[in-house]
């Protein structure tokens, strides 16, 4: 049998990377899609973690966390779609309306 | 042999995440976190969730990473940008982000299982995975069950509304 650590060091290790992505990435898809890559990590701990407790409440929780998953994606994607037909970009660095304005410093 | 098999799956794993995240086109990105998917439903049969499994081929694989395709699709491969790829000081966020991947996988892998549940493997093969999580799923959380439809409802209205700005 496996031990049960490997399964959350990979998990981890996937929700690092998708977090690592997510810092240093500029285009808008690219994030969203460690965003995907987070998730997957965090459903794969729960369903390891179920597994190896003997308790399915574990998985219940992992396919609630798919269906907010599949919502927020839709609303994060039609927000992408309506900020490019406004800007015509989708690079990160051109969301800075909210910025504070910089000085002359 | 199992444990060739999970080798397999960690080192593919990780290889096919490294390969999306640094796709510098889109498609491509959505095509190796297809087959990560895949790779993860294997994983989830592995611990004993076919249910979850079969979600996770059905919503992921097949709903949204098509909504992926189309948005780059609607995008235009030619409107993406053109310019720098990574954000201003990408060293400092790459550094945090790998302090925050080495933290994640030392506490991960600290974690230990003094409690043990009721829903042992012979007990869920008995009555079946599918029929345990759905009894599970209804008779302790059916509040939840109303807010995730609720949670589902609200982002298909606010696309709609969003889609009708934008035209």
């Amino acid at each position: 049998m496996i031990p049960l650590e490997w399964y959350l060091a990979l998990a981890g290790l996937i929700f690092g990377m998708g977090a690592l992505s997510i810092l240093i990435n500029r285009n808008l898809i690219i994030v969203l899609i460690s965003l995907e890559v987070m998730l997957a990590g965090v459903n794969l701990a729960l369903v390891a973690l179920s597994h190896y407790m003997n308790d399915i409440r574990g998985q219940v929780l992992a396919l609630f966390s798919i269906a907010v998953a599949a919502g927020s994606v839709a609303v994060g994607l039609s927000l992408l779609i309506a900020n490019f037909n406004l800007r015509k970009s989708i690079d990160i660095e051109d969301l800075r309306e909210l910025r504070e304005e910089q000085g002359n410093d | 042999m199992i444990y060739l098999i999970f080798a397999y799956f960690c080192a593919s794993m990780i290889g096919i995440t490294l390969m999306a995240l640094t796709r510098k086109n889109p498609v491509h990105s959505v095509l190796w976190l297809l087959l990560l998917f895949l790779h993860i439903a294997v994983l989830y049969l592995f611990l004993n969730a076919e249910f979850l499994a079969v979600v996770q081929v059905i919503v992921y694989a097949g709903a949204i990473l098509v909504m992926f395709l189309f948005t780059v699709f609607l995008l235009g491969a030619k409107e993406l940008p053109k310019g720098k790829r990574y954000t201003d000081l990408p060293e400092g966020k790459a550094l945090i982000g790998l302090s925050l991947t080495g933290v994640f996988i030392g506490a991960f892998s600290s974690i230990t299982t003094a409690w043990k549940g009721k829903y042992t493997i012979e007990y869920i093969e008995k009555i079946g995975n599918t029929k345990a999580l759905g009894v599970m799923l209804f008779n302790e959380y059916p509040l939840a069950v109303f807010l995730l439809g609720i949670i589902l409802l609200i982002p298909m209205i606010a696309v709609a509304v969003i889609a009708w700005r934008a035209k």
